[in-house]
């Protein structure tokens, strides 16, 4: 706690001078389980991209087609709302011990 | 309206308006409709100014020195995010006026919970509209005070287990209807008003499109489960909202000054059992001797609620009662 600033080096009214600022906090952490995706029956519809909460799912778009890009486990929560929107069940949920060498 | 394309190209080209980081729980269904609401509006060209209630996503998007926000916003107070936003909508309208600011792209939208909508907020939102301010106000509504643990809320349903209104042998949770939000917005006539839930984020986008253009107040109430105390599994959310529209519990309509319009229609519906059995905030009303009696209560009101809705749809067609705020 010793790093927490003091009354009179916090600005005025709680200002916050840059935006997005919360990207340094890795909400990752929090995760016991991981969306794993298929990505050969995974059909780029972007649902789960829509749906994150944590917004942990990269999208491009190649030429004419959307593309499901990366999940960042740094922000992934591991709630599974992605796994249960996916429309052609291309993600699975697995629990965060079978990840524990990464 | 945005379509799924439009947002990926707009994310990929500039960035998310509402970013990774926050703090709410895990299986939320506040943050997606504080990232479909603005990223709507970025998509549209519009450049947003938000200001949130005191509620879970207030405070789990705001913690200094962090912010999820990438789009200018304000925190106030839990009982006044509509007079605040009005306040900034009508310095805004000033700074234009004086041309001091050469912008008409710029939106205000005012996003609260259910107890920063329905009860501690309702007389500066119901002024705000009154006053004829040119903002979107969003409710998420998880049906209850979430950022303090479950207490009810003038939002939360009857016979629905809270910590001021708990089941048990002597009662059967809270005993109150939900109050009716939209009606009560839709009461003030000059203004566009909206139901919309997370199963559904076409509906939802396309009235977003409609509050952005409207030149007035418009409210949108979005129902975004709380996983926490609902008791359901993280990642059943928008599963259970596509439940409530499916079982009348939540049907999606809209009003626009005066003209109402029911924009989904199942052409079967489920019982709204199949809906309460899914939440675990009901278990220990299931378990009551009166839990049938109840469930049949509420049959009953969300038919009546439904046909009511089909009625004024009828009744109010090509009739606005004002053409102008
Ligand atoms: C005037 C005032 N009273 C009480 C509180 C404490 N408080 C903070 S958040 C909250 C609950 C907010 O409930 P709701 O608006 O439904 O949003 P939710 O947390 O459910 O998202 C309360 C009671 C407060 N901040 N200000």
């Amino acid at each position: 706690m010793s790093n927490l600033k003091g009354w009179k080096e916090i600005p005025i009214g709680g200002v916050i001078d840059k935006p997005a600022t919360s990207r340094l906090y890795k909400t990752g952490e929090w995760r016991v389980s991981r969306p794993v995706i298929d990505r050969e029956v995974c059909i780029n519809c972007m649902q789960c991209w829509l749906y994150c909460p944590d917004m942990s799912i990269e999208g491009s778009i190649e030429g004419k087609r959307m593309k499901l890009g990366e999940f960042k486990m740094e922000y992934c929560k591991g709630c599974g709302v992605c796994a249960a929107v996916c429309p052609v069940n291309a993600i699975v949920m697995k629990p965060e011990s079978e990840f524990i060498d990464e | 309206m945005p379509n799924i394309r439009d947002l990926v190209d707009y994310v990929e080209n500039n960035d998310w308006a509402f970013t990774q980081g926050h703090r709410l729980c895990p299986g939320c269904n506040a943050p997606m409709v504080a990232n479909w609401a603005t990223l709507a509006a970025k998509s549209l060209g519009y450049e947003p100014v938000v200001g949130v209630a005191t509620g879970c996503l207030e405070v789990s998007t705001t913690i200094f020195p962090y912010t999820s926000w990438n789009v200018p916003y304000i925190h106030n107070a839990f009982e006044n995010v509509a007079a605040t936003i009005s306040g900034a909508e009508a310095a805004y309208r000033s700074l234009k006026n004086r041309k001091k600011i050469d912008n008409d792209k710029i939106k205000f939208i005012a996003i609260g919970g259910d107890g920063g909508t329905y009860d501690i907020g309702l007389q500066s939102l119901s002024g705000a509209i009154e006053r004829g301010h040119d903002f979107v106000y969003i409710l998420y509504d998880n049906e209850g005070y979430m950022n303090t643990g479950n207490q009810r809320s003038g939002s939360t349903p009857p016979g629905a287990d809270s910590t001021t209104e708990p089941i048990g042998k002597a009662s059967s949770g809270k005993l109150q209807l939900k109050k009716s939000i939209v009606d009560i917005v839709a009461g003030h006539e000059g203004v566009y008003a909206a139901t919309a839930v997370t199963s559904e984020p076409w509906d939802f986008m396309r009235k977003m499109q409609q509050a952005l253009e409207f030149r007035g107040p418009a409210f949108i109430a979005v129902l975004a489960p709380c996983v926490r105390f609902w008791r359901i599994p993280d990642d059943s959310g928008v599963e259970v909202t596509k439940l409530a529209v499916e079982t009348k519990y939540w049907p999606l309509w809209e009003y626009n000054m005066g003209v109402y319009k029911v924009t989904k229609k199942p052409k079967t519906f489920k019982p709204v059992k199949e809906y309460i059995t899914k939440l675990g905030r009901y278990n220990k009303l299931m378990k009551r001797p009166d839990a049938n009696e109840i469930l049949e209560e509420l049959q009953n009101y969300v038919n009546a609620k439904w046909d009511r809705l089909l009625a004024l749809e009828e009744l109010t067609k090509d009739k606005p009662l004002r053409t102008k705020i």
